[in-house]
């Protein structure tokens, strides 16, 4: 009953954020905006019924990755960019093949989708984190196991680039 | 005939929703020269990924999407630690955030 | 009844009960902290300062609130009130007892229950963050600054022993969702020693308690962890530049951030509803003996009269009826299955405010990178090592 309006006021907030995001020159204000584009989405998500990732966006995305940024933003107390940007040209070019490359996109959508294909609000019951966490210790335990290794790769790269002498 | 909603929302609108978010990232991307808002375009074009996953997923009853999707947090974590060490790196050599002015390989 | 009516009529009953929670805390701390250091605490407004709240509320309503020039007004404005709203947000997945049959309509006490629970509390308060965070950081003062610097680093470092301490009982309880997490603890070995978590089967969760509990002070930056706003050295930290309803909208998001990890606590490690032994050894009646005994003891005094404290002439008889008339309430056959339930989570939750109220009147603030070593070097790897161990004792049996 309530999907259709759910969905719209979401993607709504999420299209003004990620727009917010671009146009700010402040980085703080950018981040504050990413924040709101994944709050959004999270709710897009358990109106997919995808409950678990709807949790985990919030908590590693919103909670743990963009806390860094407004941490690293803090730190270095960066300011606003001061001068018009120099690449001019390039977004004078590449911006209306993206938003051709975007209609082309939507127009594809809408044609090879078919009309029927409707997100049913509590049809999709396999989001919740019993399911999601079966398969992923099954299915995806290779990969799931490369993935730690890759996060320790990342912590040693950042000690390592963090150091004072470098 | 005045414009009706539909009962249920159409698949294709979260699969536009995607898209214009993913174009929106990599305008961003283009034209910012702020290594952190760059940075932060990239996290908004995976993000928009990640709900065409969880869409698919939905559509085809397959759990898959959602599996993907958490990889896909998990790698811009790694991604987010590492980039940051940079970006703090290149300020502390360089104190600047301007993409364009860190450009001493060019010819 | 109708489900939107019901749900309309409990949010308003938890939303009412917790916002004057949040200001009788403020009383509680002052009181206990006073008693503590050997003063009597708030005493002028009303019987014992219980009017304290009230005439604290009426003064910060009518203060000026002073926006500073050169801040960041819509972020200066945004940043009590998120912190306020995620702070009274996390409450509406805990269970305060079980399904229960008031004048006809059978509900479940507490506000709903998610199969993610656990995942949402830690969701939003890995969201709190961001109330202190932007508040220090449009202020545009070099305090509040470090302030919001310091308590993100540390919300991040403090988050992760948290989350560790929190998967450890969910091993032994197999579930997300709080209501059944409590219902995993009920039972009783031997007949007397209750099933709650510290006390669960392969491994006590013990240990995940006392790591909760300890990250839990840094997460809602109470001493000795409260380095955001440590007054020796940044002024008042993040709020230094907020004054009127924003200041106490801060206050009023820390208090709420108390009750809600109490609550957490209690419904995760203690058992949540359940009675500290069983029914037929009579615990139903413990509520009112102990609320009879102190509307009796306040009776006594009021009869010994202390003639010196003007208020205590009328205020002690008047408690004290109305304390034996609460304890009466336990005694209706009708709302029994109700108040014994809800008066168990009200007194473990209420002993590990106390805690928090207790620690901060003991303990000295830690250095900023004692905090710091302190997590990564201590309460990451213990919480990794419990972890591991539950896990293992888990699959073994």
């Amino acid at each position: 009953m309530f999907d259709v309006p759910l969905f719209l006021t979401f993607a709504a907030i999420a299209v003004a954020c990620a727009i917010n995001l671009v146009l700010q020159t402040h980085p703080i204000s950018s981040a504050l905006s990413l924040v709101g584009v994944m709050g959004s989405l999270a709710v897009l998500y358990l109106l997919l019924g995808g409950q678990f990732i709807a949790a985990v966006q919030l908590i590693v995305y919103a909670g743990a990755i963009m806390v860094l940024f407004v941490f690293v933003i803090m730190l270095l107390n960066a300011g606003a960019e001061k001068r018009p940007s120099r690449r001019v040209l390039g977004a004078a070019v590449a911006l209306p093949l993206l938003f051709t490359a975007a209609a082309l996109g939507a127009v594809m959508i809408t044609t090879q989708i078919p009309k029927t294909a409707a997100v049913k609000f509590g049809a999709f019951q396999l989001g919740g984190a019993a399911s999601i966490g079966r398969e992923l210790f099954t299915r995806y335990l290779l990969p799931f196991e490369v993935t730690s290794i890759l996060i320790l790769i990342a912590i040693l790269g950042a000690i390592v680039l963090a150091r004072k002498e470098i | 005939m005045p414009f009706q909603l539909p009962a249920e929302v159409p698949l294709s609108w979260y699969l536009i929703l995607s898209a214009i978010l993913f174009v929106t990232g990599a305008a961003g991307f283009l034209i910012r020269r702020n290594i952190i808002t760059v940075f932060m375009c990239i996290e908004l074009m995976l993000n928009a990924v990640n709900l065409t996953f969880i869409s698919f997923s939905n559509a085809l009853g397959k759990v898959d999407g959602h599996i993907f999707s958490f990889f896909v947090m998990v790698v811009a974590a790694a991604e987010a630690a590492v980039g940051l060490a940079i970006i703090l790196t290149v300020f502390k050599n360089r104190a600047t955030l301007e993409i364009d002015e860190v450009s001493s390989l060019k010819l | 009844m109708n489900f939107y009516v019901l749900s309309l009529i409990k949010a308003a009953l938890v939303a009412v009960v917790l916002l004057t929670l949040c200001a009788y805390l403020v009383w509680i701390e002052r009181k206990v902290l006073g008693h503590i250091q050997l003063r009597p605490g708030p005493y002028r407004v009303g019987p014992h300062g219980l009017l304290q709240p009230l005439s604290d509320l009426i003064k910060l309503l009518t203060k000026e609130g002073v926006i500073p020039a050169n801040v960041n007004t819509f972020l200066y404005l945004l940043a009590p009130f998120l912190a306020v709203l995620l702070a009274l947000t996390s409450i509406v997945v805990i269970p305060f007892g079980p399904e229960v049959e008031v004048f006809g309509v059978r509900t479940n006490l507490g506000l709903t229950d998610l199969d993610i629970g656990i995942l949402f509390i830690l969701a939003i308060s890995s969201l709190g963050v961001y109330g202190i965070a932007i508040g220090g950081w449009a202020s545009n003062n070099k305090y509040s600054l470090l302030g919001g610097l310091r308590s993100s680093a540390q919300m991040i470092s403090y988050e992760l022993p948290l989350a560790l301490a929190i998967a450890a009982p969910l091993l032994i309880v197999n579930s997300l969702s709080f209501r059944e997490m409590v219902m995993g603890q009920q039972g009783y070995w031997f007949g007397i020693l209750p099933k709650w978590n510290i006390f669960a089967a392969p491994f006590p969760q013990i240990f995940s308690f006392l790591i909760f509990l300890i990250a839990a002070f840094a997460e809602t930056n109470r001493i000795p962890f409260d380095l955001p706003e440590a007054e020796s050295e940044l002024v008042a930290g993040f709020h230094t530049e907020y004054s009127s309803m924003m200041f106490a909208a801060f206050f009023m998001a820390e208090y709420a951030n108390i009750a809600t990890i109490c609550f957490v606590a209690t419904s995760l490690f203690l058992g949540g509803w359940t009675p500290l032994w069983p029914a037929q050894y009579g615990s139903d009646f413990v509520p009112p003996i102990l609320l009879g005994g102190a509307g009796l003891m306040l009776l006594y005094h009021a009869s010994q009269a202390l003639r010196t404290r003007k208020w205590d002439r009328y205020s002690f008889p008047v408690l004290g009826v109305v304390f034996l008339g609460l304890a009466a309430l336990f005694l209706v056959p009708a709302l029994k299955p109700v108040l014994v339930p809800l008066f168990w989570f009200a007194a473990k939750s209420g002993i590990l405010i106390f805690t928090f109220v207790w620690i901060r009147g003991t303990l000295p603030r830690f250095r900023y990178d004692q905090l710091m070593r302190f997590a990564w070097t201590f309460l990451f790897p213990i919480s990794v090592v419990n972890l591991l161990i539950t896990g293992l004792l888990v699959a073994l049996t």
